[in-house]
């Protein structure tokens, strides 16, 4: 590969690629508008820190969470960062209806994060089961297992959603 | 004495009617025990082994299109283990005795896989009986000697993955063995499946697993297709083929970018992550939905494609094959990458042929096959493409797989919107009087995707069973990262990708 080449792969991702700033989430600003503890929010500062966790998805959910830290949605530019360890995190994004046998390793999850934090249920699964409710493997639902302050709705949701849901936890009104 | 052929088991056993399109028929104990002697000699493939109420079937494939089901009644609730003398067989079983109860005498390893001992339920479909007791300790397999010790890690893993637990044994940076616990993400799809109407049948059967909805809601609508005799218009079965490779596409260059980014090669996966973006987005203008969910339903397509859709997939194709070149150099030319990937994470022909492993894992061990061209499928009789085939095994092997089957899907998108028919989409099917059975094999992006399905009198499903092709790919990764470094494991696991939830079910 010569010079001029890496040089026109590098020039490919210049700013132009990158997705406009979106308005946060109405819906999720709501949600959120209802959760008592706005003042520990005022702690987090204007950055998020990130813990994902499946408790049981299709992985769809999954490969959208991922599209979040391509050039184009470019996560990071708004101070949201995925950690490896819950004891980094601020927020755990929690996908999947939950299944029997994550239980108790999403509980694990949570209790290993400190405090302030709070717990993001993505995807329609996430919120009741979705088209797994009812299983005899399955729970139904993350706020049956830990308190949820935002669900993000979709099957999966798009990026742009999760992150105007992202951003809404963000907002100074909500903190 | 073996019989001569997977076709002589079959003819030897009572056809069942209203099986399509491949013959099922029922064995006695000896022609189960002949079947188990073909894929011990490896003069078969299996392609799949289920329970279903007091019975066990087993899907083999012969030779080209030579493919039938095996049935066996287990009396007593036992039935001789596949797996004793043909390992790929080992896991499928005790699945089986997991969620059915059924018994696989010979079965060398009697731990449960599936069933971690919380469900409150033991042997879910087959006589469901409450439990109480506390989650049982798991005995993981030993290593023995000097200098080993043990590293645990998952199910929840560092990253944006999927959960499952690894066991490793190593000693230094080596690993000695690797072991996997799965099942995490289990949530009784096959259960939820029993007495579903098809639209909801669909909608589970796109949610096996989410990279594969395409490939999976195809292969549940051709094996209700085969089982009813229903026609697909034609307009249909050249739009599936369309999702179906740009959903290899979007897959594929996923994969060749977070492979890189497991060796800190974070250029490649920039790139490649936008042009991932590409293709969902193009996918979503065209069929309305970014991973084109629930847009595939047996007798056709849930919609046509959008207006403009057409034309920016022409669009989409274009801009990758006008950038790909350059990034297939980038990651030729790049030496210290290629370091990483080039004999990292071997697997022999031999395994690759034992286990029938589908995809990039087979294809890259040179195990040439592809279900779309055998046993094959509409359109692909009337499209040309290459199946690339390799024989290192390594991580770069996987790698370059994936980077010609991009070219093909290219290629075959193009095809398909040149010759795209016009006409309806869909055509209801109307359910037959009695029970039917069908069972189809597609080609995912990792492989083939077997689905079988018996639906009854009242046109719901009574019994359906989906096997993932990571059945048969999931065990080679623990052969592969032996004598690897504990560090190069993220590489292994991402060059296979196999998929937790399209297992787990």
């Amino acid at each position: 590969m010569g010079p001029g080449m890496l040089r026109l792969l590098l020039k490919g991702l210049a700013p132009p690629l990158t997705e406009p700033v979106p308005a946060p989430s109405e819906v999720a600003l709501r949600e959120l508008a209802g959760a008592v503890d706005r003042a520990a929010r005022g702690t987090l500062g204007r950055s998020l820190s990130i813990r994902h966790v499946d408790a049981g998805s299709c992985n769809g959910c999954e490969l959208e969470i991922h599209a979040l830290n391509n050039a184009i949605y470019n996560i990071e530019r708004f101070g949201i960062r995925f950690v490896a360890s819950p004891r980094h995190a601020d927020v755990l994004l929690v996908t999947g209806p939950v299944t029997k046998n994550m239980r108790e390793a999403l509980q694990r999850t949570y209790d290993a994060t400190p405090h302030p934090k709070w717990v993001v249920a993505l995807g329609d699964c996430a919120r009741d089961g979705g088209c797994f409710a009812g299983s005899p493997a399955v729970i139904g639902g993350v706020s049956k297992v830990v308190p949820v302050d935002l669900h993000i709705a979709g099957c999966p949701p798009p990026p742009i959603e999760i992150l105007r849901g992202l951003l809404a936890l963000l907002q100074p009104g909500t903190r | 004495m073996a019989a001569a052929t997977l076709t002589d088991v079959i003819l030897a056993g009572a056809p069942v009617p209203h099986h399509g399109p491949w013959p099922r028929v029922v064995v006695r104990p000896e022609g189960w025990a002949d079947a188990t002697e073909l894929l011990a000699e490896g003069r078969a493939t299996l392609l799949g082994l289920w329970g279903d109420g007091g019975w066990m079937h087993m899907a083999l494939a012969g030779g080209e299109n030579d493919i039938g089901v095996l049935s066996l009644e287990c009396v007593g609730g036992r039935y001789p283990s596949v797996g004793q003398r043909h390992r790929p067989a080992l896991r499928l079983e005790r699945a089986a005795r997991d969620l059915f109860g059924l018994e696989p005498e010979g079965n060398p390893d009697a731990r449960p896989w599936l069933d971690h001992g919380v469900w409150g339920v033991r042997h879910p479909l087959g006589s469901p009986a409450k439990t109480t007791d506390a989650a049982p300790p798991y005995p993981f397999l030993t290593a023995e000697g000097e200098g080993l010790h043990q590293i645990a890690v998952g199910p929840v893993h560092a990253g944006i993955i999927e959960p499952g637990h690894f066991r490793f044994t190593a000693n230094g940076e080596t690993i000695v063995r690797l072991e996997e616990r799965l099942g995490y993400v289990h949530k009784g799809i096959e259960g939820l499946m029993a007495g579903a109407d098809l639209d909801r049948a669909a909608r589970l059967a796109g949610r096996v697993s989410g990279d594969s909805t395409v490939a999976y809601g195809l292969a549940f609508a051709r094996a209700v297709e085969a089982a009813w005799h229903a026609d697909v218009p034609p307009r249909a079965v050249w739009l599936r083929a369309l999702m179906a490779e740009l959903e290899r596409l979007a897959n594929h260059l996923g994969d060749i970018g977070e492979i890189c980014n497991d060796a800190a090669f974070a250029l490649m996966h920039a790139h490649t992550g936008v042009l991932r973006e590409r293709v969902l987005r193009a996918s979503d203008l065209a069929f309305g939905h970014r991973l084109m969910r629930d847009r595939i339903v047996p007798g056709g397509l849930a919609g046509d494609i959008a207006e403009g859709g057409p034309a920016a997939i022409r669009a989409l194709v274009d801009e990758i094959a006008r950038v790909f070149p350059a990034l297939v150099e980038l990651y030729d030319d790049t030496a210290s990458l290629r370091d990483r990937t080039v004999t990292t994470g071997t697997l022999d022909p031999a395994l690759a042929l034992e286990y029938g492993a589908g995809g990039y894992v087979g294809r890259a061990s040179g195990r040439d096959a592809d279900a779309r061209r055998s046993p094959g499928y509409p359109p692909y009789d009337e499209l040309a493409f290459a199946v690339p085939s390799r024989e290192a095994g390594d991580v770069d092997a996987r790698v370059w797989i994936r980077i010609e089957e991009v070219t093909e899907s290219l290629s075959l998108v193009r095809q398909i919107l040149d010759r795209l028919p016009a006409g309806p989409v869909r055509a209801d099917p109307a359910p037959p009087p009695s029970i039917r059975e069908g069972m189809a094999i597609v080609e995912g992006f990792r492989g083939d995707i077997l689905v079988w399905v018996r639906t009854g009198a009242d046109g719901r499903v009574e019994r359906c069973h989906l096997r993932d092709p990571s059945w048969f790919q999931w065990p080679l990764l623990e052969a592969v990262v032996e004598g690897n470094i504990v560090a190069d494991f993220p590489l292994c696991n991402k060059s296979f990708n196999c998929s937790y939830s399209g297992h787990d079910l």
